[in-house]
């Protein structure tokens, strides 16, 4: 059960709290079920599932903003573990260090209708990892990438395309990490590096927006022959707080900056920035990871299955042509 | 001893558009007041202690290009407020007032010239435009000129002078990253040059794209140059940066740039570099 809840989830919590209660009380007389408790419990798990449609009816961007940073989220790390099997993390950078805000490794997924050996398809997973306890978060450094990340990623993007491996990316950063040792090794380097090394790839690349897709630090991954987003996830030049603080000199105006940046999923569909948006479970991915990783696979499979009969230099090509019309700037 | 005097020091709102008006100057790196007419007889650069202000597209292109020789390209591209979006004021407004005020009709103006005798294309920012920042034009208009470099054989340089990605323009100005880097990894199946000049200030979403993946890339001396801003980084490690942090000079001495160039040395070193790539 979920324990961690956002300010408009209050009224979810709330039900939830009664039915914990009643299941437990429920429990004391084990022997003989009460029967009005049962009922009970089954009017307010339907009257919950109301709730919820109707808190998440009409969500504001600042909600949707919250649920994409939502503490429960699934991360890139759950992913894996829910859709890929035999899961071989690599480490390094082989220059410096190993970043821990990036994961990445690779893995076979599971053909559902497959037989044997054909039933498996190899993929290389790279995405940012947040942590969810204040340790696990300092380990990964809040899913906010140093160079070496963006490096490691690219020594694994090229050895993907030694083998025709297809790339997966997950995406859920806030940002590149501002830090002193980042500027000294060179961020701007490593994120643009990793943008021109994964537009010259010669394999598939299918990138997911999983959380929070913050600037270029998210970017760097998102050069891609498919991009989805989550149904609850943003994708942003700079967070509505940054933009708030910078452009409105005003950090309580973070939800006009939410509004006006135009950063869900649905806006970006709109605008045919990215391909897709998986829809969530019923009350946001972290309610429902196994169903949420399941539409995930799914997708990945289809992409997959489709941009494995384009050869090497279509499957650039496209990409690349691609990210040359994106903003259907062209005359 | 040290080269830049604490940041406190430091007024950012004198660099911002270039050399302002009024006939005293006070560089915003030594503090030295100095007469305009001087200064301009200097190449914009701080007699006292080599700071290269701001220079205009118009300045750009008279000390880089032989006389007469540059003409614009895509002039007619003009920004629109596709998100309509707003903040204390209206991005539609903003555009607005910078084009009155620069002539330009967005940030960046691009065009062939020769140098030295030597034809090349070019992307030079202006700052006073909106912070140099790069939105759809300035994007599309660095995206045509490698297009136009490999349609017509040329080398590419672009004068970068940027704080990064223009929010106005939300994910728009985000994908122009990705879209200038896809037209260099077009560019680079030739075998032309493409040089990439740093000047005051180049970061952000500038910095984390083109400019950093020039085949050369040059920078002009005590040029800003990262990825994040200064204060970002204060606010977010809690403690002072090192002097001259993000200087030209800095980039140089942590691998990141291949060589600082002085603005009167500047055509020459361009000259010289496209002669040895050409070989001409
Ligand atoms: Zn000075």
């Amino acid at each position: 059960m979920t324990s961690i809840y956002l300010d408009f989830e209050k009224p979810i919590a709330e039900l939830e709290k009664k039915i914990e209660e009643l299941k437990t009380f429920n429990l004391a007389f084990n022997q003989n079920n009460i029967a009005s408790i049962d009922d009970e419990i089954n009017s307010l798990e339907i009257k919950k599932e109301k709730v919820i449609r109707e808190v998440f009816k009409n969500l504001t961007n600042w909600q949707i903003i919250q649920l994409s940073r939502h503490p429960l989220r699934p991360y890139t790390l759950d992913y894996i573990e829910l859709i890929t099997e035999n899961f071989i993390e690599l480490h390094g950078d082989r220059l410096f260090m190993d970043d821990r805000s990036v994961i990445g490794g690779f893995a076979f997924i599971k053909k559902n209708n497959g037989n044997k050996r054909s039933g498996f398809q190899s993929v290389l997973i790279v995405g940012h990892q947040k942590g969810r306890t204040t340790k696990e978060k300092i380990y990964r450094n809040f899913g906010m990438p140093n160079p070496e990340g963006y490096r490691k990623a690219q020594r694994l993007f090229k050895l993907a395309e030694k083998y025709s491996i297809p790339v997966i990316t997950f995406i859920d950063t806030p940002g590149a990490y501002p830090g002193l040792g980042a500027e000294e090794r060179g961020q701007s380097e490593a994120i643009a590096s990793t943008i021109y090394t994964l537009s010259n790839l010669k394999i598939p690349v299918i990138s997911i927006v999983i959380g929070e897709g913050g600037s270029g630090g998210a970017l760097a991954f998102g050069v891609a022959n498919r991009v989805f987003m989550l149904e609850y996830s943003i994708y942003s030049v700079i967070s509505p707080e940054g933009c708030a603080s910078i452009l409105y000199k005003d950090a309580s105006k973070t939800e006009n900056a939410a509004n006006t940046l135009k950063l869900t999923a649905k806006d970006l569909f709109n605008y045919g920035i990215i391909d897709g948006i998986i829809p969530e479970p019923l009350g946001g991915a972290h309610r429902d990871k196994v169903k949420i990783s399941q539409e995930i696979k799914s997708i990945i499979l289809d992409a997959v299955s489709e941009l494995k009969n384009l050869d090497h230099e279509t499957l650039r090509a496209e990409r690349i042509k691609k990210f040359l019309v994106l903003d259907k700037f062209n005359d | 001893m040290s080269l830049f005097r604490p940041r406190s020091n430091f007024k950012k709102e004198q660099v911002k558009s270039g050399i302002p008006e009024g006939l005293w100057v006070k560089c915003p790196i030594c503090g030295e007041i100095v007469y305009k007419k001087e200064l301009e007889r200097n190449l914009d650069v701080c007699p006292k202690c080599n700071y290269h202000f701001r220079l205009n597209f118009k300045k750009r292109i008279d000390i880089t290009f032989d006389e007469d020789s540059f003409s614009p390209l895509f002039e007619d591209l003009k920004p629109d407020d596709i998100l309509e979006f707003k903040d204390t004021k209206k991005y539609k407004d903003r555009i607005k007032e910078d084009q009155e005020k620069t002539g330009l009709l967005d940030a960046a103006v691009s065009g062939t010239g020769m140098i030295e005798k030597i034809k090349a294309a070019a992307v030079i920012f202006d700052f006073s435009f909106m912070g140099g920042s790069m939105g759809r034009v300035v994007g599309e208009k660095i995206t045509r000129t490698f297009k136009y470099g490999i349609e017509h054989k040329l080398p590419v340089i672009i004068f970068s002078s940027s704080g990064g990605a223009r929010m106005q323009e939300g994910i728009f100005s985000l994908m122009q990253m990705s879209k200038t880097i896809a037209i260099i990894a077009e560019y680079n199946r030739t075998d032309l040059p493409y040089i990439s000049v740093l000047t005051d200030p180049t970061t952000g979403g500038v910095s984390a794209s083109f400019a950093s993946i020039g085949d050369v890339i040059i920078a002009e001396p005590k040029a800003l140059i990262g990825f994040a801003g200064p204060r970002v980084i204060e606010k977010t490690i809690h403690q002072n940066l090192p002097e001259g942090f993000q200087r030209s000079e800095y980039l140089l001495d942590h691998g990141m740039i291949d060589m600082i160039v002085e603005r009167k040395d500047m055509k020459n070193m361009l000259k010289n570099i496209l002669s040895i790539f050409l070989n001409v």
